[in-house]
Order: C-alpha cells, then sequence, then structure tokens
C-alpha cells in the first residue's frame, strides 16, 4: 500500500478536525474493507485517523423498541450479544454471517455502512429496518444514507456515530452466498412492523441495497411466503458477472425473500 | 515515524515503524517471529491469525500501529519451553498437518474456538469455524479431528499459560 500519515484520534471532535485537515483522509474502524483496498491501490488516502482509540462508541442498549448500535460495535460482539439476540436476533443472526471469526472480531458496523459495499450485509438489515444512522454532525433515515456503489450521505469528515434501528414484530435475513468470497450474491432482509413491511436486498443491485415494492405490498396483505408466489423482480439495475447473471440474481431475490419470510414466521 | 509498543508472547516490544507496517510484517520482519505465515495477505487465508488482547485476528488485515498497547500472542508463544500445547499435540497426534504452512494459524483459531466456545466441539462447530482459514493439502478432515481432540485435552490440562488458554 501506498503511504500514508497516521493519527491517533482523541474523540469524535478530534477526529472530526483531523479528518477536515488533511487532502484526502479516511477514517479507519476495524480496517477489514479498507486495508485490503489500500493494499490492493484502490483506495489511496493521505491520512488515516483510526477511531479505534475512541471510548464509548461500541455501546449495545435496547429502551423503548428500539436497539442502538455504537459505530464501533464488533461483528462478533453483535452476533454474541444477549440483548441483541432478545431484541432483534435477526440483527444477531446477520452479523454472524460476516465474514469469518477472526474478521468478525475486527470489523465494525459503523465501517460496513459507511463503506456500503454492494454485497455487504448490514445495510439490507439498515433499509429494511428503516434504521436511523447517527452521525458526528446529524441523523440520517437508512435511505437517505446509502446513496450509490461504495456511495453514501456522509461528507468527508462527518463520522458514523450509531445507528438506531426501531425493533419490528419479526424480521428475518437470509443470505445466498457467493462459494468463493462468501459474500452476498444475494441477500434479503425482511421485517414486518404493525404499519408497514419492508424488503430490502443487498448482492443483487449494480448499485448497492435496494427495497422491492412489489414484495412489501403483498406482504403487507399477507405476511406469508405463499404471498410472494408468482412475485418475481426485473433484471434491470441487478448486477450481473461471472459468479451470476442478472436473471439468476433475480431468480435468488425471490427464493431468498420467500425464505426470509417464512424463517420471520419461524 | 510513529513509536508503537505491545506485549507479544509476554515480552514487551517497543519500536518505531513505518505507518502502513502491518501486524504481520512487524511480527515477522521486525521481531523475527516468522511463524506467523503470510498465505494469502488478503485475508482469506487465515495463515496469519494471532491473538490481539485475546481474540483472534488477521495479522494482515491489522496495522501495528492499532496494536499500539495490546497483548498480542503468536504460535511462538503457545507451547511451555519444549512442552507442546495440548492444541498442538493434538495436530502431531492426529496427523493434523501435512505441509504445515497453514498450521499456526489453523492452531491460533483453533485455541480461539475454544475461547469462545469451549471444549466439546462438534464436527459442523469446528468446520463452521473454520471458514476464514484455508490448508491446501489435508482436505480439513484431520484438522478438525485434531481441533477436538485438542479441545477436549485443554479441558483436561491443568498447566498454566498465557492469555491464549485462559
Amino acid at each position: 500500500m501506498y503511504d500514508f500519515t497516521y493519527h491517533k484520534a482523541a474523540s469524535l471532535d478530534d477526529a472530526a478536525k483531523l479528518l477536515a485537515s488533511a487532502v484526502d483522509a479516511k477514517p479507519i474502524a476495524g480496517g477489514q474493507s479498507l486495508l485490503p483496498m489500500m493494499k490492493f491501490r484502490l483506495a489511496s488516502p493521505s491520512d488515516l485517523v483510526d477511531l479505534g482509540t475512541i471510548a464509548g462508541l461500541d455501546r449495545i442498549e435496547a429502551e423503548g423498541g428500539t436497539l442502538t448500535l455504537g459505530a464501533m460495535c464488533r461483528h462478533g460482539a453483535v452476533c454474541t450479544s444477549e440483548v441483541v439476540q432478545k431484541t432483534l436476533p435477526a440483527l444477531a443472526h446477520l452479523a454472524g454471517l460476516i465474514g469469518d471469526p477472526a474478521v468478525r472480531h475486527r470489523g465494525t458496523l459503523g465501517g460496513s455502512l459507511a463503506n456500503n459495499d454492494p454485497t455487504a450485509d448490514y445495510p439490507a438489515a439498515a433499509v429494511s429496518l428503516g434504521a436511523t444512522i447517527v452521525t458526528s454532525k446529524r441523523e440520517i433515515a437508512a435511505e437517505d444514507f446509502f446513496t450509490g456503489l461504495f456511495e453514501t450521505a456522509l461528507e468527508p469528515d462527518e463520522i458514523v456515530v450509531a445507528a438506531r434501528f426501531p425493533v419490528p414484530e419479526k424480521a428475518a435475513y437470509e443470505k445466498f452466498r457467493n462459494p468463493a468470497s462468501r459474500y452476498a450474491m444475494v441477500g434479503v432482509f425482511v421485517a414486518k412492523f404493525p404499519d408497514v413491511v419492508r424488503v430490502a436486498v443487498t448482492g443483487a443491485g449494480a448499485s448497492g441495497v435496494f427495497r422491492v415494492p412489489s414484495f412489501e405490498e403483498a406482504l403487507s396483505k399477507d405476511f406469508s411466503a405463499d404471498a410472494l408466489k408468482g412475485l418475481s423482480i426485473s433484471t434491470d439495475g441487478l448486477a450481473g458477472d461471472i459468479h451470476a447473471s442478472a436473471e439468476y440474481r433475480a431468480h435468488l431475490v425471490g427464493v431468498m425473500a420467500r425464505r426470509a419470510v417464512a424463517a420471520a414466521n419461524g | 515515524m510513529p513509536a508503537v509498543s505491545m506485549t507479544v508472547n509476554g515480552t514487551p516490544v517497543t519500536a518505531d515503524i513505518d505507518p502502513r507496517t502491518l501486524l504481520v510484517q512487524f511480527l515477522r520482519e521486525h521481531l523475527r517471529l516468522t511463524g506467523t505465515h503470510v498465505g494469502c495477505d488478503t485475508s482469506q487465508c487465515g495463515a496469519c491469525v494471532v491473538h490481539v488482547n485475546g481474540e483472534a485476528v488477521k495479522s494482515c488485515a491489522m496495522l501495528a500501529v492499532q496494536a499500539d498497547g495490546a497483548e498480542v500472542l503468536t504460535i511462538e508463544g503457545v507451547a511451555q519451553g519444549d512442552t507442546l500445547h495440548p492444541m498442538q499435540e493434538a495436530f502431531r497426534d492426529n496427523h493434523g498437518l501435512q505441509c504445515g504452512f497453514c498450521t499456526p494459524g489453523m492452531i491460533m483459531t483453533a485455541l480461539d474456538m475454544v475461547r469462545r466456545l469451549g471444549p466439546v466441539l462438534d464436527d459442523h462447530t469446528i468446520r463452521e469455524e473454520l471458514e476464514g482459514n484455508l490448508c491446501r493439502c489435508t482436505g480439513y478432515h484431520n484438522i478438525v479431528k485434531s481441533i477436538a481432540a485438542g479441545a477436549r485435552a485443554m479441558a483436561a490440562d491443568d498447566t498454566p499459560r498465557r492469555a491464549a488458554a485462559e
């Protein structure tokens, strides 16, 4: 990787100042995506601002129908947290499907959200659950947060602090893994609230996470896997590559959605 | 160049390093602890797994500066002098290695598995947990046997050890 200047942030304010003061500074959390990208020279920040030294960013709290996870919550901690397993088991399950045990010891929720990899798992949960992304400057609805391929609404000196997940009546995440990389070829997160059902898909979209309104409408009337029978999605905007064509991904979206609904109904 | 201090296998070390030095480079090239291997350098293969503050991590996907102040345990710190750790002994007894390249990472991952999941590990759990460790010789069968046997042996072993076995 190319050389960079390394900074340890003492606080969020300090991190924001450091990010604003350098030409092309990037925050680093667990580094499980950023460091491999830097090794491939796909990213070459002038400065790295380490968030790992800021205390208090890894809280897990459930209160009044909302689960709040600090940005520095490691995937392994989310997966094994009793609070998460009790209030939002689908999210604990999702965290346990990310990477492998060693990666889950380092990788963070905030890093995954901010990176917005089109095959990452957390964006599907955030959109489906209608999460609010809390940053060092403001609060952003998940749907407005993810703006495109590896793109988010974050400004260069803005840092993800936490994510607030409304607790649904039912939810589940089903992931069809690319057998080599184990990233989501297609991942579908389904969440049922008293007034709304949201279905969010990762892995399939050429520009990242998206919702499936036709599935949501059918599930709002009848929250069962059978309600999705005969429904399919268009291949417009879907990714196609050597691993899977857009047609195959479109098919998998239906299959994974039905499995997710079945799992949510337990 | 930033200074880093950490404790590696119980010994405090301090060095001025280039910030882009990976933890695995620091261990191998600065400390000459070459038991930790670099297989893929893309965080797929797990040959570089070490423990940082008691947890298994891929040392090719962590900067040495990020381990500042940490307790690091490598494969060199696992045995007690000439006496192998029960998990190492189990790999030997069960033919858990052929070329041996992946073995340090396999053993560090196995110890982490026992720490989190306890000494009774079924084959399915072990195979799932080995998702981030690749072996190109054994077909995994004997590695799985070794880890199950090593985990059981650790439960019966009362030798005081460093962080890994705690």
